[in-house]
């Protein structure tokens, strides 16, 4: 891997406009639905469509989102913003136009501090965030010498968010975007699906020396839609960028498409050769007027943010940042650990390595999502409760684990039927651990002797009499004590 | 019965003296009998008008008839109805129809009215004449070799005629006005916001406004009165209750301060026209009406201002039509950008393409400050004149039309002559006033149209002056001798 961090005599600079979908039932302008996945053109209605004499109604839910995502990025919300009408020719772009936001965008400067793998922070600006439609899609495949249009997407609402140009390596473009993705989701303003195109990026990438505060000529890289693609597209445009220099040749501005298959960047044919949008102020809308009273009142209902999170559990457990930064990096996550702390009697560090361990490794191995688990907060908080008090080992609750996620029950009654519970009766152990004892004389003797260190196999000869079922806390204590006693 | 005003048919049918079906038969006769000649109608909607006829006789007979149950009219062919063709006048929707109705439409027909057909128009509702129809000109009814202005020169000349006592129409620089003036009728352009868009084929979206045209005040009072009103579907619709507008047009004019713009009486108006209106005024001195001269500063830059905004938005609006989805698609073209060059090159008419290009050019990066930002700025002081004047006065009175209905293919060749035709009434649609013109007489034997503006929903007050002066003249009431 060519990681920027070897370019010496380079900096890459690197800004990301990152598209998010906002989550609302019905279109921007359009009262169709939004739902993914539907048949071509069933979500699309006479507004969609473009038919003569149609005229658009911003749908105030999308106003409501974009404030919310304003505020949780220390952004400025403009009072007055204004829609425009960006013009070109395209099939799927029913009007000839796209409404978007041009000179007066709903939200501007804001920014972020984003940790990188390092854990180093770092600031990105947020020029501003724009309320946009979506065009429709071009089927090129599904007919012979033919395109077909599906105007599904059409008028599907967008936050189109620009960052400043901030980032210096393609792993800090990601760690940006992952910071926004984690952000719009905690918000609930967009579900992140990227597979479905609910979440994707453009990057704008270029290269200038070391020392140097003059921008680079970038390169625009178009429609990355994973953090891997961002990652990948950004390291090898840099390459490009930097051998292109070195050759003695220039970087030209232009738009460019990231081929996965070839892993290559390389140029896009335009749409049209000068891009001329013709923006101007959309006579069919209205400015957006929004008072300071209705910012207040939205403020109200924002979330507890990522970082205000994670501060919050460092100081309430006194955990560290990395296991904080693994618990608030979904909201869904971080509720749910928080969910199960206040369920069970078990210490908050058992319920996170355990949310951060077994749990997560099951999610991952099956594709599940937390929101979805078939182990949902109070069954896992009896499992971790039983853990700390003792009935159950650590390796016997992992198989207690296995059976709640295939849905056997409860964790006590999976514990009783399988007969998972520890001995804890310091009689019933006593006998065993007597005998033991009595059977091993030699290591007995050389405990006394101070090789302190067989006391490990004199418990793992109990464990063994008595099938795992010990604690072995408190056998290795009992044990402990009949040595160092007159025993 | 043709020549029966709104209020008379509305009796005639309350006392079961007429049927709906009898009014809407002798409206199709008289439609067959001389539409031929005028060309007032792209497309005849003979049964639907029948059909919504024998159901306004059952509502006539049920005792739950509104006040236009059961009349006819006709819609200029740019407001959608479902299933029937939406042309706007062009080659490029020649084969459209649209699948649902516009706003209007819906509301006129829920009130229990019958569609007669579409009227003609200029293409896309650009021009002044209605010669630049892809289905030929319509003729003015007072002398059938000139035009009946335009755009909305097809409804004009229907009602000037009584193919049917009511149309709708609209106005984005004088498309009501105009062709009410030159056709002898009376016709009113809503304050912007007032009549729903929604379903009205957009030319110029700022500046676009539904309106009525009737004989008289009053029956346009009618058709206003069901038309009007806010539309959620509409964002530029104006929430405001709706008025019965027929309710003040008896209110006296005494006292009322009409203010003369000392710019709409200049050079380019004809003598015979100025002579009309300044008589006009006489008689509303005469009713008590106080006279103030006053100016318009910018009036002057009305026409430039006009002819930037509205082609700009016109560009914008048009890039629907690009043969992908309906409309007129050319046959054989090698690739996407040949299918949209031919296709617009083959469904637009060369006013069309002016605007279009005219429009592109002056949002393009580099000259957009320069054109389009600086007629916004215009656009303002405009509008801040007129609001300066109705400090001091009611309403604005001038002639609607420097002149009288020209002859066919006189200014067509000329396309500033033929903007100049609306020298008088685009400042009205740049500040979204309400505006109408009334017929006050004959300068060399064709009608002279007398031009009322009034403040923001001021048309009530507008529809009362109008109606207070047809109480002693009868202009409106003169049908086309040629015609008869």
């Amino acid at each position: 891997m060519s990681g920027s961090g070897e370019h010496l005599q380079w900096q890459p600079v690197i800004g990301l406009e990152i598209h998010a979908q906002l989550s609302t039932k019905s279109k921007i302008f359009s009262g169709a639905a939004t739902a993914y996945g539907g048949e071509p053109n069933t979500q699309a209605c006479a507004v969609d469509l473009g038919l003569p004499g149609v005229l658009p109604v911003l749908n105030g839910e999308v106003v409501r989102m974009a404030i919310m995502f304003g505020l949780a990025v220390d952004a400025t919300i403009a009072n007055r913003s204004i829609f425009a009408r960006k013009n070109y020719f395209y099939p799927d772009l029913p009007k000839g136009y796209q409404i978007s936001q041009f000179e007066l965008p709903i939200v501007h400067g804001g920014h972020l501090l984003v940790a990188d793998q390092g854990g180093e922070t770092f600031r990105v600006g947020i020029t501003r965030a724009h309320l946009e439609e979506d065009a429709g899609k071009s089927l090129h495949e599904a007919f012979q010498g033919m395109t077909g249009i599906d105007l599904n997407r059409a008028g599907i609402p967008l936050l189109e968010i620009v960052s400043e140009p901030d980032m210096r390596s393609a792993a800090q473009a990601v760690a940006y975007m992952r910071k926004i993705h984690s952000l719009v989701r905690y918000l609930g303003i967009c579900d992140g699906n990227m597979q479905e195109g609910s979440f994707r990026c453009d990057a704008n990438v270029s290269v200038r020396p070391r020392g140097s505060e003059t921008l680079g000529t970038r390169a625009e890289l178009k429609n990355l839609n994973s953090f891997r693609f961002v990652e990948r597209a950004i390291e090898i445009e840099i390459e490009r960028q930097i051998e292109l220099i070195e050759g003695g040749g220039d970087v030209v501005q232009e738009t460019r498409l990231y081929d996965e298959n070839r892993d290559e960047t390389r140029p896009m044919r335009s749409k049209e050769e000068a891009e001329d949008y013709r923006y101007f102020p959309d006579p069919d809308l209205l400015p957006v007027l929004i008072t300071e009273d209705a910012i207040a009142a939205i403020r109200t209902t924002l979330p507890e943010l990522p970082d205000a999170r994670q501060q919050r559990l460092m100081a309430q457990f006194s955990f560290g940042a990395e296991l904080t930064g693994q618990l608030t990096a979904s909201r869904a996550v971080a509720d749910y650990f928080e969910s199960v702390v206040s369920q069970s009697k078990a210490d908050a560090k058992l319920v996170a390595n355990w949310i951060t361990g077994e749990l997560s490794a099951h999610l991952n191995r099956y594709q599940v999502a937390i929101e979805t688990c078939p182990v949902p907060a109070p069954v896992l908080a009896g499992l971790l409760d039983r853990i700390a008090d003792g009935t159950v080992s650590g390796s016997g609750a992992k198989e207690v684990l296995v059976a709640l996620w295939e849905g056997e029950g409860d964790a006590d009654s999976i514990i009783e039927a399988r007969g998972l519970e520890q001995l804890s009766d310091s009689g019933a152990m006593g006998k065993i651990a007597d005998q033991v004892l009595a059977d091993n004389p030699s290591q007995v003797e050389q405990y006394r002797s101070g090789k302190t260190k067989v006391l490990g196999f004199l418990v793992g000869q109990v464990m063994k009499a008595t099938a795992g079922k010990a604690n072995p806390k408190e056998l290795s204590a009992l044990i402990k004590s009949k040595l160092d006693g007159d025993g | 019965m043709h020549d029966k005003s709104v209020i008379e048919l509305q009796r005639a049918l309350r006392a079961r003296s007429i049927s709906s079906v009898e009014i809407v038969e002798a409206c199709l006769a008289r439609i067959e009998a001389l539409d031929r000649r005028l060309n007032c109608l792209i497309t005849v909607t003979g049964q639907r008008a029948l059909e919504q006829a024998r159901a306004a006789d059952i509502r006539l007979a049920a005792g739950n008839a509104g006040p236009l149950t059961g009349i006819p009219l006709l819609h200029k062919d740019l407001f959608c109805t479902r299933g029937v063709r939406t042309s706007c006048g062009s080659r490029m929707l020649d084969n459209f129809l649209a699948p649902y109705d516009a706003t209007v439409v819906e509301r006129l027909e829920a009130a229990g009215m019958c569609m007669l057909g579409k009227t003609n128009m200029d293409e896309f509702a650009m021009g002044s004449s209605t010669e630049s129809s892809y289905y030929g000109p319509t003729r003015n009814p007072w002398d059938t070799d000139r035009v009946p202005g335009g755009s909305s020169g097809g409804s004009a000349a229907a009602v000037a005629a009584r193919l049917s006592p009511l149309a709708t129409c609209t106005d984005t620089g004088g498309s009501i006005r105009q062709p009410a003036a030159m056709c002898g009728i009376t016709g009113i352009k809503p304050t912007y916001g007032r009549v729903s868009r929604f379903g009205l084929v957009a030319f110029a979206s700022s500046l676009d406004q539904g309106g009525v045209m009737g004989r008289s005040a009053e029956d346009a009072a009618l058709l206003l009165s069901a038309m009007a009103g806010f539309d959620p579907r509409d964002s530029t619709s104006i929430d405001r209750p709706p008025e019965d507008y027929t309710a003040t047009l008896g209110d006296s004019l005494s006292g009322l301060r009409i203010g003369v713009p000392k710019e709409y009486f200049n050079a380019g108006l004809d003598a015979g026209v100025g002579d009309r209106v300044s008589e006009a005024l006489d008689e509303f001195q005469r009713r008590g009406a106080i006279i103030r001269d006053l100016s318009l500063p910018h009036a002057a830059l009305s026409i430039p201002v006009y002819y930037v905004v509205a082609p700009a938005e016109c560009s914008s609006n048009l890039s629907r039509y690009d043969g992908v989805r309906f409309g007129h698609r050319a046959e054989g073209a090698a690739d996407l950008i040949a299918m949209y060059k031919r296709s617009r090159s083959e469904g637009f008419g060369a006013e069309v393409k002016r605007r279009i290009m005219v429009g592109t050019y002056v949002l393009s990066a580099g000259y957009y400050d320069a054109y389009y930002l600086k007629a916004q700025q215009l656009r303002r002081r405009i509008s801040e004149d007129f609001q300066q004047a109705f400090q001091e006065v009611d309403v604005l009175m001038g002639p609607t039309t420097p002149g009288v209905a020209f002859k066919l293919g006189e200014k067509s060749g000329d396309p500033i002559t033929m903007y100049l035709c609306d020298v008088y009434t685009t400042g009205v649609n740049l500040a979204g006033l309400p505006a109408a013109s009334i017929p006050v007489g004959f300068a060399d034997g064709l009608p002279v149209g007398l031009h009322l503006i009034g403040n923001y929903f001021q048309e009530a007050r507008l529809l009362n002056v109008a109606h207070q002066y047809q109480q002693s003249h009868d202009w409106h009431l003169q049908t086309p001798r040629s015609i008869v």
